[in-house]
């Protein structure tokens, strides 16, 4: 079996998450007024990785048998 | 008209059984009769149905893996093929596969099974986890040749390209079957998958019968991550879907309900967005207001308001001022007055004017007593109007 190499869904959901969180924060509406833009600034940028990331998804197959079968060849296609 | 011999009718028989599509795959339903286990490990007996009866031979690898052999009576459903026996001239249904059959013997058994299985707690709802919203490994358990896999390798990609499949092949049916599932889902144990999918397209209840196993329950019982069964048709309930954590009636629903939609998630994405901008907005204007309202209050301390009072009060101090020097002024005056008038009362000035005299001496000292005077000694005497100079005698 391959080493834990990240997958997209594992860099979509930690920025997801931090997306959420960002937008709680400002939402709370009590930060300096410098602390707020670089949250506003880190949110669009973040909501900008995810959709990148969305955009360019496509689907990983790993067979844990081997890759003679044909859903991995077709994966693969 | 045409002559055989046994051997060659025989011979001829047999190519026909065995060339029959159907007779090489078949289930048979009946009742078992004449067992026999013969020393070699080899089982025969005879199938029975009202007046109709088949010959069964049942080989040792076969009766090895069943739990228990068939007793004499036992409704039981048979798959194999059926053969012609040449040496016995007998058409003969060669057994793979025997399970209880009949709905009532069968579902007797599935009932009991679920009953156990249900009081250890397998079937529990507070053991049932929640599918993980956002899953970065998918495990998919089922068979590679399947149409039950593409179907739902096509949903994850249409739904949820940002998944990585763990796929983990097994065999759905036939003898052995359960023992393949169960090791790829141990095999899927073993990585970090974050949900397991377990699934099989439609089939004859006899084909679904493979997740019903008790040892295949208890493989889905241990499970770390949670586990979705989507077996067969959506009217088919088999053990399997009572352990699983989410039970799906069809594959492409498990496949469906393990994923998020893309476009659900580029939605959420877009309202976040929306949302930060929005905070941002409402920020910057509470930013706006607060500068305005210092503003206004820096407004209120400015010199020039402070510059603009302090000449009023000037103005006031000068006019109360004025108002008071002319009060003392014109005070003054009346005291002049007054004054005068006590001058003049006493002057004597006024006794002169009844004839009086005053007399000095030339040192100016004012006589007012004979003695101080002597003969000859020069006197200033002044009248109401001048003085004079006289000697005294």
């Amino acid at each position: 079996m391959s080493a834990n190499e990240p997958v997209p869904g594992e860099e979509y959901e930690t920025l997801y998450i931090r997306l959420q969180q960002i937008v709680e924060q400002l939402e709370t509406g009590d930060l300096p007024l410098a602390r707020a833009l670089a949250l506003y600034e880190e949110g669009v940028a973040t909501a900008e990785a995810c959709q990148r990331l969305l955009d360019q998804a496509a689907l990983r197959v790993r067979n844990l048998m081997g890759d003679q079968s044909p859903a991995a060849a077709e994966a693969d296609v | 008209m045409r002559f055989l011999t046994v051997s060659q009718l025989n011979t001829y028989l047999r190519d026909l059984l065995d060339a029959d599509d159907l007779l090489n795959d078949v289930w048979v339903e009946g009742e078992v009769s004449s067992f026999n286990r013969h020393f070699s490990g080899h089982c025969y007996f005879t199938l029975k149905e009202g007046d109709a009866q088949i010959g069964a031979v049942m080989w040792k690898s076969v009766a090895a893996r069943m739990a228990t052999l068939p007793a004499n009576g036992d409704a039981v459903l048979a798959h194999g093929r059926v053969a012609f026996y040449e040496v016995r001239g007998q058409v003969q249904l060669y057994v793979d596969t025997l399970r209880p059959a009949g709905i009532g013997v069968l579902q007797a058994q599935f009932e009991r099974l679920k009953e156990r299985l249900a009081a250890e707690g397998l079937f529990d709802q507070s053991r049932k986890r929640p599918l993980p919203s956002l899953p970065r490994r998918i495990g998919i358990v089922t068979s590679p040749t399947g149409a039950a896999l593409q179907d739902m390798l096509n949903i994850l990609r249409r739904r949820y390209p940002l998944a990585e499949v763990i796929f983990a092949p097994c065999q759905v049916q036939g003898a052995g079957a359960v023992d393949t599932i169960i090791e790829a889902l141990y095999a899927l144990y073993e990585t970090d998958v974050d949900v397991i999918i377990v699934a099989r397209g439609g089939g004859a209840a006899e084909d679904l019968w493979t997740f019903n196993d008790e040892r295949l329950a208890r493989a889905v019982f241990a499970s770390p991550v949670p586990v979705v069964s989507g077996v067969g048709h959506e009217t088919d309930t088999t053990l399997i879907d009572f352990v699983a954590d989410v039970r799906a009636p069809t594959p492409s629903a498990a496949a469906e309900l393990v994923s998020p939609d893309m476009t659900e998630l580029i939605d959420d994405i877009r309202q976040l967005r929306n949302r930060l901008d929005a905070a941002m907005t409402q920020r910057l204007t509470g930013a706006r207001d607060e500068v305005s309202h210092l503003n206004r209050r820096l407004a209120l301390c400015s010199p020039e308001r402070r510059i603009r009072r302090d000449r009023q009060y000037i103005d006031d101090l000068i006019r109360r001022a004025t108002i008071m020097l002319e009060r003392r002024i014109a005070l003054a005056h009346a005291h002049l007055d007054g004054v005068r008038g006590r001058l003049q009362a006493l002057s004597p000035l006024a006794t002169l004017d009844r004839g009086y005299a005053v007399v000095q001496s030339t040192t100016g000292a004012l006589i007012t007593d004979a003695s101080l005077v002597a003969p000859d000694d020069c006197i200033e005497v002044t009248v109401r109007r001048g003085s004079f100079r006289a000697r005294v005698k």
